[in-house]
């Protein structure tokens, strides 16, 4: 199995600039009160769901858990489809139904948006086992935070995964915060990874705010799954700028922690990286940026003036045959 | 026709889906080597591989889970629970996941899963192997919940559960795995659509309303109330959700007088909704007050006396019965 053509890193980077300015815009839109319900920004995270995806295929599964606007657009989503979800629209990617924490794609294989901690696993391990059925070479990239480790149905999965030989690549993103409990204290760990070694699955520690080391290493473990299928597990260290959500202050971590993680900010450091080595120019990025910026500000006025599902649609999405019990 | 029994009934369903679909598979604890704790899925490893009938270790939530997963990108998993009682560890994927997929997803992701299992209190097991979870899952919107009471229900019903594209729960009798009836022979195609209830016995003065193990009470009750000159319909729901409204108003409108005869508990139980939905809609049709009968509302005792006690019988059936009756 050949890997794919690597994909560009200046599009990688106006990718993780679009998840950036997309997340600014929406926490914006929220304060706003444009936005209901609970809302989770990436911000700073962005290099792991962009790394993830360059290493893969198109057509790879991806789940993930509730802070999941970047993995939707990482896939692929529009930035309107993302926006209007977030504004309840019926033009949303989930047709303002889902919110949030509920986005959904089926066309880019973008499988959800999952709000109950460590409740997707094992749906990550059904798609692999499908994948398998098939025998597809299809891997699937799960997500989930340092959170979701310590719950039941992420140990279930994660030995059906491994007793099974399911081609998931188990993707943690450690942002060293669950709301306001640190890893530190939810977890009888030195390190996460090693939770992997219980259910004998191959783990790594990857940084996450190197946008080429998320990339290749997991290029090289995707590779390897598509081979013979297999589960693997990383460990990616990350850090949400943000609260956990909106109305998160985050006063349980100090202004240096926060400020030592943005000097290493991903987009930052790829940036230097491609104008190091003359692939970028200022200019170009100012451009790139730009562009990003007046994508989701049209985002913005695309949710504004989108039309709600109407009501006599309510019961239309319950049952897929339409009928009303 | 031919008489089997409800266990062998449910084997033909699965052999024949298994059969007629790749896509269908059965997974779950001791369904493969075991063939099954309640032998329900015999010989099907043999017939049809390791690669369609799976065992899994004991974690309800991962297996459940990983059906709803296997659901999302077009497997159709029959997904066993060795008693539904087990199914309660996981409620979540049952009741979080699979019915709210297609609404979250805007209507992308429709769950065409199966749970199945046995349901319902069996015989001195206690309190947490006794628990009959029809009310629960029916208040999930986005389930369908169907509880055969019959061998040739138990067939049709689970055929139909697997073919719908969205999850449904076959709620096995547990006490009637070995109950017998007259089946259609395998080469014809039996199918029984969900939400359609069936009048098991014709009557006159009273509709007894049941399902799943209080039909054979029901039908024996009724047998006794005939030799005191009343004359009961019973009416077997067969699927609790979508509920065939239109089969209980029929019932009710003929004999005027209606006792609901359920297998889980009081509180919130199936009757409620039933009464509720009857004035609702016929209250003019009514003689009487509807009357219940249901379990207690206790945990289930292990003792025998006190889970007789417990537990739906003939005399507190014949005795509702008396009542709507004024007899
Ligand atoms: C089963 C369950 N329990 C509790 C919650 C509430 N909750 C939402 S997010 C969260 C923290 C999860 O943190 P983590 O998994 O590290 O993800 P992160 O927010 O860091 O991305 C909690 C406790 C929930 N959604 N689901
Ligand atoms: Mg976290």
């Amino acid at each position: 199995m050949q890997r794919p053509e690597p994909r560009d890193e200046v599009e990688m980077l106006a990718l993780m600039l679009l998840i950036r300015r997309f997340e600014e815009r929406a926490s914006q839109q929220y304060q706003a009160q444009k936005i209901g319900g609970f809302c989770h920004l990436y911000i700073g995270q962005e290099a792991v769901v962009v790394g993830a995806v360059a290493a893969g295929r198109d057509d790879d599964y991806v789940i993930t858990a509730y802070r999941d606007h970047a993995h939707a657009l990482a896939r692929g989503t529009s930035a309107d489809a993302c926006m209007a979800e977030l504004f309840g629209k019926e033009t949303g990617c989930s047709r303002g139904l889902g919110g949030s924490m509920h986005f959904f794609d089926r066309s880019r294989h973008m499988y959800g948006g999952h709000a109950i901690v460590g409740a997707h696993v094992p749906l990550a391990a059904g798609m692999a086992f499908a994948s398998k059925y098939r025998a597809e070479d299809r891997v699937t990239l799960c997500f989930f935070g340092d959170g979701a480790i310590n719950q039941g149905s992420f140990h279930e999965a994660l030995n059906l995964i491994a007793l099974y030989k399911l081609p998931v690549v188990l993707i943690c993103e450690n942002n060293l915060f669950a709301m306001g409990t640190s890893v530190k204290r939810s977890t009888s760990l030195k390190q996460i990874v090693d939770r992997a070694e219980g259910y004998d699955i191959p783990g790594e520690i990857v940084d996450g705010m190197n946008f080429r080391e998320v990339r290749d290493k997991l290029a090289e473990i995707v590779c390897s799954i598509r081979k013979d299928p297999h589960p693997a597990f990383v460990e990616i260290r990350t850090y949400r700028y943000r609260g956990h959500s909106m109305s998160d202050p985050a006063s349980y971590r100090t202004k240096d922690e926060l400020e030592k993680y943005r000097l290493d900010d991903p987009i930052t450091r790829l940036r230097a990286q491609l104008t190091r080595e003359g692939k970028l120019t200022n200019e170009k990025f100012d451009q790139i940026d730009k562009h990003a910026k007046e994508t989701v500000l049209a985002a913005v006025k695309f949710a504004e003036k989108s039309p709600e599902l109407p009501l006599e649609r309510l019961y239309d999405y319950t049952f897929i045959n339409r009928a009303k019990p | 026709m031919r008489e089997i029994t409800y266990r062998q009934a449910l084997n033909e369903a699965l052999a024949e889906e298994l059969e007629r679909d790749p896509n269908v598979f059965l997974m779950g604890e001791e369904v493969a080597e075991y063939n099954g704790a309640y032998k329900v899925s015999q010989g099907l490893l043999e017939r049809f591989g390791p690669k369609r009938i799976i065992d899994t270790p004991i974690s309800e939530n991962g297996f459940a889970g990983l059906g709803v997963g296997a659901a999302m990108v077009g497997l159709r998993p029959i997904i066993e629970f060795m008693t539904f009682s087990f199914s309660l560890v996981a409620f979540d994927q049952v009741v979080n996941n699979a019915p709210n997929m297609f609404t979250m997803s805007g209507g992308q992701f429709n769950i065409p899963i199966t749970f199945r299992g046995p349901n319902g209190p069996a015989h001195q097991l206690g309190a947490t192997h006794s628990h009959a979870t029809e009310p629960l899952y029916a208040n999930a919107p986005g389930l369908k919940v169907c509880t055969p009471a019959t061998p040739r229900d138990a067939k049709g019903l689970l055929k139909t559960a697997v073919r719908d594209d969205n999850p449904v729960l076959v709620l096995e009798a547990e006490l009637l795995y070995s109950s017998k009836g007259m089946v259609e022979p395998p080469d014809e195609e039996l199918l029984i659509p969900l939400g359609e209830a069936e009048v098991k016995r014709e009557g006159s003065d009273v509709s007894i309303i049941c399902y799943a193990q209080t039909v054979p009470l029901a039908l024996a009750v009724a047998a006794r109330l005939e030799d005191e000159d009343i004359s009961a319909e019973i009416l077997d729901l067969r699927s609790i959700k979508p509920l065939d409204e239109k089969a209980i108003f029929n019932s009710v409108a003929k004999t005027h007088r209606a006792v609901i005869v359920e297998q889980d508990r009081p509180f919130c139980g199936v009757g409620a909704e039933i009464c509720y939905r009857i004035q609702k809609n016929i209250f003019d049709e009514l003689d009487a007050p509807i009357v219940r009968v249901s379990q207690e509302d206790v945990p289930m005792p292990y003792n025998e006396r006190l889970e007789k006690a417990v537990l739906p019988n003939a005399d507190k059936l014949i005795a509702a019965v008396k009542k709507v009756c004024y007899a």
